[in-house]
């Protein structure tokens, strides 16, 4: 019996670029969605954030990519067919969609709010969705998710600025809140200025934080502070910079996902002060004992954040006019994106502009 | 001119260190006039702390020969100056790993001296008059009325010394990092000085207790005397993946280079790894299983004054003591191969009020 395809599996026609092997080279695709059941919401996507997420994933540097591989998940666009049993959104409404499409909903951490830890998690892209089929993300023309894993995008956010909220955006500001980093005039140190870190400073500037920006690249000073309105700037391989600041921070967000040493990061917090790991480097970094005995510090990881934060986040941003730096590409520009993101070129998240460019690429 | 160790007028007697060989031997020394604010203690008995072994080889490096180690002191009071009110003669007491701070930071402040950037260690470091500290595997020791515990009178001296430094180690990160609610699961790994004291303990606080070990003979032991629930031996992986995800903390009390990843896996969600053993070398930190579970690692260095008297006052009111060997001052450089073993059930406690005579 013959496989269903991609293209077939599903009712309805869908259009998007996947990658087709670990080269990560992205390219046109034709697949399909599901029809919206009962508690499910389509929509017609109009932009996508880029995350570094979708380049590990794409050249398959975690292991455990198949292809084709449909990557994105900052996904925004407007609401076209709801299901019969959806209560909180209408056509025309305005959503998105991050990185879970499906949980459990009955385990520990469901219950408790947090999606993002559940064992039987389903991710937006390259992950197998309950009817068996492959789920495929955002840097495509439509969506179609449960009403559970959709947030109500504010109309005073600009949807294309916003959309990297839903990774990155979350990303940063469940650690800075559970850890208790979102309290005014606590001071937050930020490791790395590309997607995650600009936003952290950003969220932990309105909680009424100091933040000082820790990055290896000293040309980032202006924009941090002009542009960011982070408070400091420590260039991480200057010796003088970071024995000054030793010992000032309660708290630091490191976002960087390259190998790094952990003891300097470790000594410019207080005593009792933690260090949160966003980042996800693939090969263990080193924990040096002594820096964590001494001053009884410590260092947690955070991974994403449930659906009621997500939704708490994007009206936050909203309160305080909060959205991503962005550069808006079009369809064909995503495998020189791809490039340019490896070397950190962007400032600070690429954005595909889905509505006006993925069908024009399609021809 | 350099100071020599008979710089001060109290001549005192002990077993130091001189080399990186790490072997101990008979050394004279002395102690300073006791001031107003000191107190003199006659020392009964001292702990034998794998810190000490990591000193006499200056394994960390930081070692300033010669040392006298030991910071698990019990004896008694034989002077107060005029100042001392908390403490008279014959009074029995404890000295634990420091011996003085600056008092006037904000650890210090908070009563966490074991915090202070200027903190005086029992033994190997600098005191306030610039002379050398000598530790406890001697007769006599002078110290600030402040770093001075009142040993309760129901817990033996002997078995009660380890708790100045093994007990503090434990209970401090015990305390902070949440692990006294009943019915939680707390995991023990390494099952030696600390990791025993931190099983009483964990039993003590009402919680539900495993030993980690890579030493299966450990079980009954660990089971039957220590009161442990359950016994997970590291390297049957079938057993290690059962209790994958199923504890809520983890006291990490191994001192050797060790891998974490296999520790990690065991914690539930927002799950907790306290690691107070102190390995020379760094440690491979996996962040998968950090960032997937938002699980923590955190340190801890043993207490300030006012948690070891709580600590002290805990184990007196529920009858927490060490398990030890006792042994005399000579038999100190056998025990110290021994413990580089491992073959210690689980502290040795020099008797140091019978053993060790002035020559």
């Amino acid at each position: 019996m013959e496989k269903n395809s991609p293209e077939t599996e599903h009712p309805v026609k869908a259009f998007g670029w996947a990658a087709r092997d670990t080269s990560g080279v992205l390219s046109p695709f034709i697949f399909s969605r599901r029809a919206a059941g009962d508690n499910d919401v389509m929509f017609r996507v109009l932009y996508c954030g880029i995350c570094h997420s979708d380049l590990h994933s794409i050249k398959n540097e975690w292991g455990f990519s198949t292809y084709p591989l449909v990557p994105g998940h900052e996904i925004v666009g407007v609401v076209t067919e709801v299901g019969s049993k959806v209560k909180k959104f209408k056509v025309g409404d305005r959503v998105g969609v991050g990185g879970l499409v499906g949980s459990c909903h009955s385990c520990d951490n469901c219950i408790n709010n947090l999606e993002s830890y559940c064992p039987t998690y389903v991710l937006t892209y390259g992950a197998t969705y309950y009817d068996g089929t492959t789920t495929y993300g955002g840097y495509s023309d439509i969506m179609v998710a449960s009403e559970h894993f959709v947030v109500r995008m504010p109309d005073n956010l600009p949807l294309d600025a916003a959309a990297p909220l839903l990774c990155a955006g979350i990303t940063v500001y469940s650690p800075l809140k559970y850890f208790g980093l979102d309290k005014p005039g606590v001071h937050v140190g930020v490791v790395g200025l590309g997607g995650l870190g600009h936003v952290a400073v950003k969220f932990a500037k309105a909680f009424g934080a100091k933040v000082t920006v820790i990055s290896t690249s000293p040309n980032k000073k202006d924009e941090a502070i002009q542009r960011l309105g982070a408070d400091s700037f420590l260039v991480s391989h200057d010796p003088d910079q970071m024995q000054a600041a030793m010992g000032t921070m309660d708290g630091i967000i490191d976002t960087v996902s390259a190998f790094h040493p952990l003891q300097p990061l470790l000594g410019l917090v207080k005593t009792n002060g933690k260090l949160i790991m966003v980042g996800a480097p693939d090969k263990p970094l080193e924990l040096p004992v002594f820096s964590i005995i001494m001053g009884r510090k410590m260092i947690a990881g955070s991974g994403g954040g449930g659906m009621k934060e997500m939704q708490e986040m994007i009206d936050f941003a909203a309160e305080h006019n909060i959205t991503a730096d962005i550069e808006v590409i079009p369809m064909d520009y995503v495998n020189t994106a791809m490039e340019r993101l490896v070397k950190a070129d962007v400032r600070y998240r690429f954005v595909i502009d889905i509505a006006n460019t993925l069908k024009a690429a399609k021809n | 001119m350099a100071k020599t160790p008979e710089e001060h007028p109290v001549k005192a007697f002990g077993w130091a260190a001189r080399d990186s060989s790490g072997v101990l031997s008979p050394f004279r020394f002395s102690r300073r006039e006791n001031g107003d604010d000191d107190v003199t203690v006659k020392i009964l008995y001292c702990g034998v702390c794998h810190s000490d072994l990591h000193a006499v080889k200056n394994e960390w490096g930081l070692t300033n020969y010669p040392i006298v180690p030991g910071h698990e002191i019990v004896g008694i009071v034989t002077k107060v100056g005029k100042q001392v009110q908390k403490f008279k003669v014959d009074d029995k007491v404890g000295v634990g790993v420091l011996v003085g701070s600056c008092k006037s930071c904000e650890s210090c402040q908070q009563d966490l001296e074991n915090y202070c950037p200027q903190m005086v260690f029992t033994y190997n470091s600098i005191d306030h008059d610039g002379t050398k500290t000598y530790g406890g595997y001697s007769d006599v020791i002078v110290i600030h009325q402040h770093f001075v515990l009142r040993f309760p009178d129901n817990l033996p001296s002997d078995a009660g010394a380890p708790l100045l430094c093994a007990g503090i180690t434990v209970y401090s990160p015990m305390k902070y990092y949440g692990m006294t609610e009943p019915g939680k699961h707390l995991g023990v790994a390494g099952l030696g000085g600390l990791g025993h004291v931190a099983v009483k303990f964990g039993k003590a606080f009402g919680l539900k207790v495993t030993v980690i070990s890579g030493s299966p003979s450990k079980e009954v032991e660990a089971i039957n005397r220590l009161g442990a629930d359950s016994f997970l031996v590291t390297s049957d992986p079938t057993k290690m993946k059962a209790a994958i995800g199923t504890m809520d903390f983890i006291i990490d009390t191994i001192s050797a280079v060790h891998p974490l990843l296999p520790l990690l896996s065991l914690l539930k969600l927002n799950g907790r790894l306290v690691t107070v053993g102190l390995p020379d070398k760094p440690l491979e930190l996996p962040i998968f299983p950090l960032v997937l579970g938002r699980r923590l690692i955190g340190g801890s260095d043993f207490g300030g004054i006012k948690e070891t008297q709580e600590m002290l006052d805990f184990c007196a009111k529920n009858n927490i003591t060490a398990d030890i060997e006792l042994i005399k001052i000579d038999e100190i450089n056998t025990a110290m191969e021994r413990l580089a073993k491992s073959d210690v059930r689980y502290r040795f406690v020099i008797d140091v009020g019978n053993s060790l005579s002035h020559p």
